[in-house]
């Protein structure tokens, strides 16, 4: 009986630590928080007065390719102004872990620290309390106060984009779209991928399936293959690493990327990437902050006509028709105007979500909960 | 029904693979007694090693190599902290997991993206022909064909051989195996090494076969697996080969399952291995079935004196 409990005992605590691995979507990694030192350094050798210090906390490391990868872009447009100083951490698990490090980051006296993930809400209004002269900017939450501003990037405008290359290459009217968690952000974006891809090919149907991670490539490559036995010839992801594309590749299909320009791991296969593109608005709010017109509790929502999200260019084996199509469709998006979710819009049972001639509300965008007509899942 | 049936145990082999591998030589390593807990660290920083040797040479079997002996390597730490420092067993593999995935992600950087020469599938000569076992297992790359050989050989190698029964002995009773002349430290070497390089193989498939571009977080979990599919396996290689199929069945079935358009919740069938694996541990200890763990597995050997 003895060795029976000790065995589960081993058992229970493999189970849990492989749990909390997935949970944190990261494995526990050194966290480098000398950097934030290394740049005291540097801000000494320019100009004292008028240079602004800005802080970036990433939730994965930034040679991941992803979603830290396109902050860290970001980051360094910042950096190349001549009036800032940036420093970043990145692989911070979200919690109690995030506090720490933001915490770190106000006391050594950043003027604006970005936040850029959606578990680092809490720790960020929690020390933005305690330093009300730092700003805080807060990736994809819905807090603010005085100090914390929060943004994110219209991102499901590109995917409407790729949605609508996805629909006009598809010779099986089947799309693969292998997806991490069903909350709104990812759901959104399945819901523009689709609406846009039955713009061009009302018989295109989307397929999901859930990893419910975000990032683990293995995995991800095997729900981009068990789409490709199921008939889809194009896939599409809300992934972080481009195992995806590898699969699509591999299997003589098409792939249509995220985060980044995904070209470069699939050659052969990437039609375009939704991307996110965070250098001109990073530029402008640390402009912000220098000349004193940042403002605190603010919720802003980037478009495409901002910069801040974007198509890859399209692969040469898209067709110059297609390539006009879809240009044309984000000169549209460029002048303001939203065509992505434009009434009438049903859901998977054919009730009407939006009315005719109507658009969806900001507030319809954020909670959605339901996929709309053409995709074949749950939401579950 | 085919259709559905074949690509999906196809997938299922393609994903037991790593597992199967890892298991087995976490299961080496306890039949010597010795507690690894390092897996899921021993398999990421393999699966670095063989990536780089296999991009630096150019040949994906110099990197299958690499890989086995970065697991080696790193489990050998494990065997001289646990074996000749007396370390705690628990502690020791812990720490391990911790230094071998923090060290991969460090080194593994600048390899983001890259790819190196690796495994592709191709037909098995003959067996390929034979009608759905051939679709099924014969239609893979070489490392899952060398993965069919190897439950074998540890077979052949724990009951066959008589350097197999010393490392047994010293798993079960390493006292008694010193009194009949064995060298219980060399044996628990032993096991420790050669189950590492077996861990190790299993990180190798992950990015030569599995992937053939690195990225990080290779391994996913996939350690912890093993460590768990050791004791639903009761420390058997035939139950191992079940057990890791079974976990990769489940797997490439929900994702299936997804793909088809089908309503059933993937969270449900995700959980099915963990609760096997303990409804297995419950049932053979309620039937009062002995289970088959080594009996000095956890306990380091105390110097006499």
């Amino acid at each position: 009986m003895k060795k029976l409990f000790k065995l589960f005992t081993v058992l229970a605590a493999s189970m849990v630590l492989m749990l909390s691995l997935f949970a944190c979507g990261e494995a526990p990694q050194e966290e480098k928080s000398e950097e934030p030192a290394k740049v005291e350094e540097a801000v000494a050798s320019k100009e004292e007065a008028k240079i602004v210090k800005a802080g970036f906390v990433y939730v994965s490391p930034v040679g991941d390719a992803g979603y830290s990868y396109a902050h860290d872009l970001g980051r360094k447009s910042v950096d190349a102004l001549d009036f800032a100083t940036t420093a970043f951490v990145e692989s911070v698990p979200e919690g109690a872990d995030s506090e720490r490090v933001i915490r770190n980051m106000a006391r050594k006296g950043f003027d604006v620290i970005f936040t850029t993930s959606f578990g680092y809400m809490d720790p960020t209004m929690k020390v933005a309390k305690e330093f009300p002269d730092t700003k805080f900017m807060h990736c994809s939450g819905f807090k603010k106060s005085t100090n914390v501003t929060n943004y994110f990037g219209r991102i499901y405008q590109s995917r409407y984009l790729t949605g609508m290359v996805a629909g006009a290459m598809t010779k099986s009217n089947k799309l693969g779209y292998v997806a991490a968690f069903p909350i709104p952000e990812v759901i959104r974006g399945i819901n523009a991928f689709t609406v846009g891809a039955r713009q061009v090919n009302p018989d295109a149907e989307v397929r999901v399936v859930w990893t419910k991670t975000w990032y683990d490539p293995a995995l991800e490559k095997d729900a981009a293959k068990s789409l490709l036995d199921a008939g889809c010839d194009i896939i599409a992801q809300h992934q972080d690493s481009p195992a995806p594309q590898e699969a699509a590749q591999e299997a003589g299909a098409y792939s249509i990327g995220y985060n980044s320009d995904m070209s470069s791991f699939a050659p052969k296969a990437h039609l375009t990437s939704a991307i996110w593109n965070w250098g001109p608005m990073y530029a402008k709010i640390v402009g912000q902050v220098r000349d004193g017109s940042w403002q605190g509790d603010q919720a802003v929502w980037w478009s495409m006509q901002d910069g801040v999200v974007d198509i890859a260019p399209m692969g040469p084996m898209v067709p110059e028709d297609v390539k006009i199509i879809v240009e044309s469709a984000k000169a549209d998006l460029m002048k303001g105007n939203d065509i992505c979710f434009v009434g009438p819009i049903k859901d998977q049972d054919g009730n009407i979500k939006i009315a005719e001639g109507e658009k969806a509300t900001d507030a319809q965008l954020h909670d959605m909960m339901w996929f709309v007509e053409g995709v074949v899942g749950t939401v579950k | 029904m085919w259709e559905f049936l074949i690509p999906l145990f196809a997938a299922t082999v393609q994903s037991g693979t790593p597992i199967l591998y890892a298991t087995l030589g976490e299961m080496m390593t306890e039949k010597g007694g010795v507690l690894n807990l390092g897996v899921e660290g021993i398999m990421s920083i393999s699966a670095l090693a063989a990536f780089w040797v296999s991009l630096v040479t150019g040949s994906p079997w110099l990197g299958f190599l690499a890989g086995g002996l970065g697991g080696m390597a790193l489990s050998s730490l494990h065997g001289f902290v646990c074996i000749s420092c007396l370390g705690n067993q628990v502690v020791s593999g812990l720490a391990l997991t911790i230094l071998g995935v923090g060290l991969t992600h460090f080194l593994g950087v600048s390899y983001v993206g890259l790819s190196a020469p690796g495994f592709f599938p191709f037909d098995f000569p003959l067996l390929s022909q034979i009608p759905v076992i051939g679709d099924i297992f014969f239609k893979h790359n070489m490392l899952v064909y060398i993965s069919f050989v190897i439950p074998v050989l540890f077979w052949f190698f724990f009951k066959r051989t008589s350097l197999g029964m010393h490392v047994t002995a010293t798993g079960e009773m390493p006292a008694a195996a010193a009194a009949a002349g064995l060298k219980p430290i060399a044996l628990r070497y032993f096991a420790v090494t050669v189950g590492g390089f077996l861990i190790g193989l299993g990180g190798a498939y992950l990015s030569l076969a599995y992937m053939h571009l690195w990225s990080n977080g290779i391994s996913g979990g996939r350690g912890w697996i093993a460590v768990a599919l050791v004791i639903f396996a009761f420390w058997r290689p035939g139950r191992a080969v079940a057990g890791a199929y079974l976990f990769g069945g489940v797997m490439a079935f929900q994702l299936r399952l997804q793909a088809m358009g089908t309503n059933f919740p993937s969270s449900l069938l995700l959980m099915l291995p963990y609760l096997l694996t303990i409804l297995a541990l419950i049932l053979s200890a309620w039937r009062g079935k002995r289970i088959d763990a080594p009996a000095a597995l956890g306990t380091n050997i105390e110097p006499e004196g």
